[in-house]
């Protein structure tokens, strides 16, 4: 099976250990018992690059994606990083561990009645103590990168704004500051495109793919559309029914993969 | 076509609701029959009528003779009902978070439930008597019955209001590891906090009306003035009290709506 063989070559680097990398080992899910979402996921995402996981709606790629940082709590098997298991922490351990992590959603998720600044600093809750959020008294340092990234990601001046004034490209820029606020050792991108139009798409990815390759973070990307995917992935991991049935370059991503991740073929036509 | 032909009768948009047909009909019926009951009729209303007339024309002209009595009495009141929605809206913010079924696991939302539904329970007058009755007449029993009004009213629509919110906004707080506390100031609180003024202004409102109100049973303010003016059949200062009590209501309003902009 040509499955396999993608598989196979991908299992490969795992003689050389790359300490910056995602190992996922017979990763389960199950909302109710015995109707699997995650079915035995084995995966190891690299320490650098952007991976795209592709696939189908409902087949499990966001909560692949939310079982990493434990929105969602997995039913079985471990997710190894930096020599953790993941899958095991809790309380304190876990919002260390979470705060390593950025997220980017579909839908945003900003706080919609904060403005941009205070959203951005959101992203910092896991290093600064509760008073300072209350009193909006962030380190000088923190603000001053807010700014900065402000600036990176096309915003700058919108500071004060609310987030429930801006359009849906500038959430999703205020989305991506917010996770590299959170100074990060890898980004989460959960559909970051599906709620934009084409051509805002293609700028968030832009934007998301830049903003983490001048810090060499790796990011894993869920996304419907697969010529985004290929365009900006250095790997694809296609996921149907709750496995994983391509993993390797997007150079080797041929219409029968496509085939078999999506079913049928006329929805290509 | 041949379902046109099969099946004549026309369909309906409007279709009849006869179960609520026949509640209406039932509800007339027994309007009927309670005022025949308590004997309410067109004569006694006519008597009524009279009497009212005479009980208006003795209201004027207001008697504002008395103001030194009037003004100090308004002020217990208004400080009333200031102290009690100020510790009203300190109590009710961390019932209505615990109260709150989304955020909160059963064991901690069952008791706050228990308190408010107890808070609610009574009206503040009676809650006012109890308070008289149990630490003695004057201004603190009144402002404690009302701070048990303003904990019942403000945390259970607050907890509503939380449970309304916004949790892909709160998830995205928790995913930057941000601890529980963290998460209620940035997450939950932005989205609650206009509506959170808007229940306290208008408890304050309504803290203000009864706070002239549970004179009347030895709780403090202009509520034993108005009493004794009642019993003394001294209907005009009766009014100038009452007019009084309107416009220090209408400020309050027109306070209240500039708080809910301010914060909206």
């Amino acid at each position: 099976m040509r499955q396999d063989t993608a598989l196979a070559e991908n299992a490969a680097p795992q003689g050389a250990p790359d300490p910056g990398a995602l190992v996922l080992r017979r990763l389960c899910k199950e909302y109710r018992p015995g109707v699997p979402v995650l079915k035995d996921i084995d995966l190891v995402i690299p320490g650098t690059g952007l991976t795209a996981v592709i696939g189908p709606s409902g087949t499990g790629k966001s909560t692949l994606i939310r079982c990493i940082n434990r929105l969602v709590q997995p039913t079985s098997g471990e997710i190894l990083y930096h020599g953790e298991d993941l899958a095991k922490l809790s309380g304190a351990a876990l919002r260390a561990a979470r705060r390593r992590i950025g997220m980017v959603f579909q839908e945003y998720n900003l706080v919609e009645r904060l403005t941009v600044m205070e959203n951005l600093l959101c992203g910092r809750l896991g290093y600064v103590p509760v008073w300072r959020a209350w009193l909006r008294k962030f380190p000088a340092r923190d603000i001053e990168h807010a700014f900065q990234l402000l600036d990176a990601v096309g915003l700058g001046g919108f500071e004060n704004r609310r987030a429930d004034a801006l359009s849906g490209g500038q959430r999703q820029r205020v989305g991506i500051a917010r996770a590299i606020m959170q100074e990060p050792n890898i980004i989460l991108a959960d559909e970051p495109t599906s709620s934009l139009d084409p051509k805002t798409s293609v700028e968030i990815m832009e934007i998301l793919s830049g903003l983490a390759a001048e810090r060499n973070l790796p990011v894993i990307v869920n996304i419907h559309n697969v010529d985004l995917a290929r365009r900006f992935a250095a790997r694809i991991i296609g996921m149907t029914g709750g496995s994983v049935v391509y993993d390797g370059p997007p150079g080797g991503l041929t219409e029968s993969h496509l085939n078999h991740i999506y079913g049928g073929e006329s929805w290509m036509e | 076509m041949t379902s046109a032909t099969d099946q004549p009768r026309r369909r309906a948009a409007f279709p009849p609701n006869w179960r609520a047909r026949i509640g209406f009909v039932l509800l007339a019926l027994y309007v009927v029959y309670a005022c025949a009951h308590m004997g309410v009729s067109l004569e006694r209303l006519q008597v009524g009528m009279e009497h009212g007339q005479r009980f208006l024309a003795r209201m004027f002209p207001p008697n504002f003779g008395r103001w030194e009595l009037i003004v100090s009495g308004i002020v217990e009141s208004l400080q009333i009902a200031v102290i009690a929605t100020f510790f009203g809206i300190v109590l009710a913010l961390p019932t209505g978070f615990l109260a709150a079924r989304n955020l909160m696991p059963v064991w901690v939302t069952w008791p706050a439930r228990a308190l408010i539904a107890l808070c609610r329970s009574f009206h503040p007058i009676i809650v006012a008597i109890i308070f008289v009755k149990a630490i003695g007449f004057g201004a603190l029993a009144g402002v404690m019955a009302l701070i048990v009004a303003s904990i019942g009213f403000i945390s259970k629509l607050f907890a509503e209001a939380i449970e309304e919110i916004s949790l892909k906004q709160v998830e995205a707080v928790r995913a930057t590891g941000a601890g529980f506390l963290s998460v209620l100031i940035m997450g939950v609180l932005p989205q609650v906090l206009p509506r959170f003024i808007g229940f306290s202004t208008y408890q304050l409102d309504s803290n203000l009306r009864n706070s002239t109100m549970v004179g009347i049973v030895g709780g403090g303010g202009i509520g034993a003035t108005l009493f004794t003016a009642y019993q003394r059949f001294d209907f005009d200062v009766v009014l100038a009290i009452l007019i009084v009590i309107v416009a220090m209501i209408m400020v309050a309003e027109v306070i209240s709506t500039w708080a809910r902009k301010v914060f909206q």
